[in-house]
C-alpha cells in the first residue's frame, strides 16, 4: 500500500468513534428538516452545500418559523465562524499544498475532522502525505453526514404528522446548549441571550436573534476576560 | 430570499472561513478578542432559539402550567444536565410534550 493511501486510512480509522456520534446526528437532521418544511431535495442537499451540522439544525429551524433569508444567512455566518479557527490553526500544516488540495481539504474542514487532524499534526508534524489524514478523516465524515441525512429523511417521511416533531429541533439545541454550561461567563452568555431574545422578540424579520446572539457572545467574552 | 440561494450563500460563505486562513496563512492572524469571542457563540445563538420556542409556543408569551412546552423543556434540560445524551433528551422532552398533551385534553 503506497504511503498516500496509508495516511488516507489512518484518517478514516481516526475519524471512526466520531463517525459512530455522526451517525444519528444526520439522520435527526434529515427527518427534521422535512418537518420543518424543506423539500426533500433541499434538505439532502444542504448536507453537502452547507456541510455543517449546527447550523444546517438552525436553517432548519428558521425555515420553519419563516425567517427572512438574510436573518437565515447571517445566522449560519455566526454559527459558522469558528471555523475560521480551525482554518487558522491547521494552515501552517497544509502551507506547502496546491491551491486545489487547499480548497479541497476546507471544503471538508468540519468540527470533527479537525479534531483527529489536529492532534495528528501535531504529533507527527507535516510529512509528504499528511495532507491525506485530514482527507481521510474529512471525507469519511461527509460520506456518512450524506447517508446518515438520506437515511433520516426517508424515516421522517414515515413518522406520523400528529406528532409535535417541531419541538424536537429546540431539543436537540438544548442537548448542545446545557452540557457546555460549565463555567459563569458560559451561563451568563446563555442567559443573557435568552432574556434578550424574549425581550426582542417583536423585533422584525427575527432580528432579536441576531441582536440576542451578539448580547450573549459579548456578555460572555466580557465576563472571561475579568476573570 | 429563495430556500436555494439562502443555502448556496450560506454554504459559500461558510466554505470561504474554512478556506481564509489556510488560504492567507502568514499573512493574518486571527485576534484574541474573536478567538475568546468564538466560544460563545454556540451557547449564544442557540439559547436566543430556545427561550422564545419555549415561552412563545403560539406566538403570545405562554408563562404558566398550561404552557406545555415550557414545561417538556425545563425536563429537556435537566435531562441534558444529567445525562449529556442529544438522544435520551429530545426523547425525554417528545415523550414529555405529547403526555401532557394527553392528560390536558
Amino acid at each position: 500500500m503506497s504511503e498516500s493511501r496509508k495516511a488516507f486510512w489512518s484518517g478514516v480509522r481516526a475519524e471512526f468513534p466520531l463517525l459512530v456520534g455522526v451517525f444519528p446526528f444526520g439522520m435527526i437532521y434529515g427527518a427534521l428538516a422535512l418537518n420543518a418544511g424543506l423539500s426533500t431535495l433541499a434538505s439532502q442537499l444542504m448536507s453537502s452545500i452547507v456541510f455543517a451540522g449546527s447550523s444546517q439544525f438552525v436553517t432548519a429551524q428558521l425555515v420553519h418559523d419563516a425567517a427572512p433569508g438574510f436573518v437565515i444567512v447571517l445566522t449560519i455566518v455566526v454559527v459558522n465562524l469558528r471555523h475560521m479557527l480551525y482554518s487558522a490553526s491547521l494552515a501552517p500544516y497544509l502551507k506547502n499544498l496546491s491551491l486545489k488540495w487547499k480548497a479541497l481539504l476546507s471544503y471538508l474542514l468540519t468540527d470533527e475532522a479537525y479534531a483527529p487532524s489536529i492532534l495528528k499534526y501535531e504529533e507527527e508534524g507535516i510529512t509528504p502525505v499528511s495532507h491525506w489524514f485530514l482527507l481521510g478523516a474529512g471525507f469519511s465524515l461527509w460520506f456518512i453526514w450524506q447517508i446518515s441525512t438520506a437515511l433520516g429523511i426517508f424515516l421522517g417521511a414515515t413518522i406520523p404528522k400528529d406528532l409535535p416533531l417541531d419541538f424536537a429541533l429546540p431539543l436537540t439545541f438544548i442537548a448542545m446548549v446545557v452540557p457546555a454550561l460549565k463555567n459563569r461567563p458560559m451561563i451568563a452568555a446563555a442567559l443573557s441571550a435568552g432574556l434578550v431574545a424574549v425581550l426582542a422578540y417583536s423585533l422584525p424579520f427575527k432580528l432579536g436573534l441576531i441582536l440576542a446572539a451578539l448580547a450573549g457572545i459579548t456578555v460572555g467574552t466580557i465576563l472571561e476576560n475579568k476573570k | 430570499m429563495n430556500i436555494w440561494l439562502v443555502m448556496l450563500i450560506g454554504g459559500l460563505l461558510t466554505f470561504g472561513m474554512r478556506f481564509s486562513l489556510i488560504f492567507l496563512f502568514g499573512r493574518f492572524e486571527v485576534p484574541e478578542t474573536m478567538r475568546k469571542a468564538l466560544h460563545y457563540v454556540p451557547p449564544a445563538v442557540l439559547s436566543a432559539i430556545i427561550v422564545p420556542e419555549l415561552l412563545y409556543p403560539s406566538g403570545s408569551l405562554g408563562l404558566s402550567f398550561g404552557n406545555t412546552r415550557l414545561l417538556a423543556g425545563i425536563i429537556a434540560m435537566l435531562v441534558a444536565w444529567y445525562t449529556k445524551n442529544t438522544l435520551l433528551t429530545i426523547l425525554a422532552g417528545m415523550a414529555v410534550l405529547i403526555i401532557l398533551k394527553i392528560f390536558y385534553t
